[in-house]
């Protein structure tokens, strides 16, 4: 039952780590990652919300974009040739989430971008992360050098005993507040190590992702998991973390048929590159994505809580009523939220653009196993988050 | 009583004609933490290798298959209502549903525990 690992499986760097501290490894995004440890994914995901995990998303992409002209702003505009969102106004050491949008209003990528001052930092999806290297340079390479930087891990620590854990290696974290991000010496036995940091992750919960070179990942992975606050924690539970949260995944909730408007994340977009904004417009899809905040789309990604204790899953058809045929939606991502000891799930559901039209109808119904199963509109998060403001 | 086995790691315990199945200890460990569990109804007539039960973990849903031919006599109503048992305890208070043997012949094919502890070791 146990297949090998084929031998085109890449390796991060605390490859050896995660099998030592027995870690369940499954390709994932070409990587042979740990998708659980010892504890299972429902521990891993219980004690990242009370304590602290430790997460290695070292299969992300990591780039930075040096302006050629030695001015970030540079970087910031050419950047926003390719992404719906104001990076110029990303201010030295804070980060914004941002998109990668195709002509027809579609989302190639969601990524991090963070202004290091002289560069903007790049965190990017591992499965995503050559394509989005090959648009960056297609379209960039007049005004930044563009360099992956594949020398480096990336670890998260997340949770609410993260800062605390943290802070006793490098004690100006403790200052930082959700979305900061830069350069932080982490000292780790007297060794100084040169981390970018950044308050941010992906579990909904106060916490850091740390770039650090990869030579050195071993010794301050060791180091944050010797702390019994601390457990490594795989991708399973990063998974059934993100979903509580709400935040989607790549390739699953959003993908290049889905427009930032109907996956709800007109959030990410601000005024200034809208209509009417001083720099409106002026990336891949524009027209239609303006048009869309406007007038709003005719689908929309919602959360949904089924009733009862099945799981619905990505993929699973919806319907308007238990007796109907034809299927309005179906399920992006879905499965256990072992905070709320109940199945969570989301998905796109038709939104009526007729003027006076109710929104995303308050039930709609998932067939599973040939059983149409009641789901209920839900706010997101489903867990609320507790980000450090 | 004599107990059985399936290569889908499933157990089988022979009283008579009435056979009671639960997944192997082995099964749950692969499986991880147990999160909901489908049972068949009583009365329904199963059939060999179809798939009459669910179990699912936070990560995936998996099938669990008649191992012979037989009606559903009764379900571990105590399984659903706690479907973490799976993981406490595969083989004892964990078993999912109990049927009349159809075919006693079917039993033929089926592993001893020597012979399944050579299938998964």
């Amino acid at each position: 039952m146990l297949a090998r690992e084929p031998e085109s499986l890449k390796r991060v760097p605390l490859h050896d780590l995660h099998v030592a501290r027995g870690g369940k490894m499954v390709p994932f995004a070409g990587y042979d990652m740990p998708v659980q440890y010892a504890a299972g994914v429902l521990k891993e995901h219980l004690h990242t919300r009370s304590r602290a995990g430790l997460f290695d998303v070292s299969h992300m992409g990591q780039i930075a974009l040096r302006p050629k002209s030695g001015r970030v702003e540079d970087a910031a505009l050419a950047l926003e040739r390719l992404v719906p969102q104001d990076i110029l106004g990303i201010v030295p050491n804070r980060q914004r989430y941002a998109l990668f949008t195709n002509d027809s209003g579609g989302i190639l990528d969601d990524l991090m971008v963070a202004n290091f001052g002289d560069h903007l930092f790049l965190v990017v999806n591992a499965a995503c992360k050559a394509q989005d290297e090959a648009h960056l340079r297609k379209h960039l390479s007049g005004d930044c050098d563009i360099e992956p930087l594949i020398d480096r891990a990336l670890i998260a620590l997340q949770g609410p005993k993260a800062e605390g854990v943290l802070a006793h290696f490098a004690p100006t974290v403790a200052s930082m507040t959700f979305m900061d991000a830069g350069p932080q010496t982490i000292t780790v036995n007297g060794n100084p190590l040169a981390c970018f940091v950044s308050r941010s992750g992906y579990t909904g919960e106060d916490g850091f992702e740390i770039s650090i070179p990869a030579g050195d990942a071993e010794l301050l992975a060791t180091a944050l998991l010797d702390h019994p606050d601390v457990l490594p924690i795989g991708l399973g539970a990063r998974d059934s973390l993100r979903l509580e949260a709400g935040l989607c995944l790549y390739g699953h909730d959003i993908d290049e048929t889905t427009t930032p408007v109907e996956a709800a994340l007109e959030w990410s977009i601000q005024k200034i590159r809208r209509s009417g904004g001083e720099r409106a417009g002026g990336f891949p899809g524009a027209d239609v994505i303006l048009s869309q905040l406007q007038t709003g789309a005719s689908r929309r990604r919602v959360g949904l809580r089924p009733e009862g204790r099945a799981p619905v899953r990505e993929n699973a058809p919806l319907f308007a009523d238990s007796m109907s045929t034809a299927q309005i939606g179906k399920i992006t991502s879905g499965g256990f939220g072992p905070s709320l000891n109940a199945p969570v799930a989301m998905g796109y559901l038709p939104k009526p653009q007729s003027p006076g039209a109710k929104g995303v109808a308050e039930m709609s119904f998932a067939e599973v196993r040939g059983q149409k199963l009641l789901l209920k509109l839900s706010a997101m998060p489903f867990v609320a988050n507790t980000y450090k403001r | 009583m004599t107990t059985l086995y399936t290569t889908d790691h499933e157990w089988l315990r022979i009283d008579g004609d009435i056979a009671t199945i639960g997944v192997t200890d082995y099964a749950q460990s692969q499986l991880g933490d147990v999160v909901f569990v489908e049972l068949p109804k009583v009365g329904s007539k199963l059939t060999k290798a179809a798939a009459v039960a669910v179990v699912e973990s936070v990560k995936a849903a998996s099938d669990v298959y008649a191992p012979i031919t037989g009606e559903v006599t009764e379900v571990n109503e105590e399984l659903v209502a706690d479907p973490a048992l799976v993981n406490s305890d595969a083989g004892g208070k964990a078993w999912f549903f109990k049927i009349r043997i159809a075919d006693k012949s079917e039993l033929d094919g089926l592993m001893d525990e020597a012979a399944y502890k050579a299938h998964t070791g």
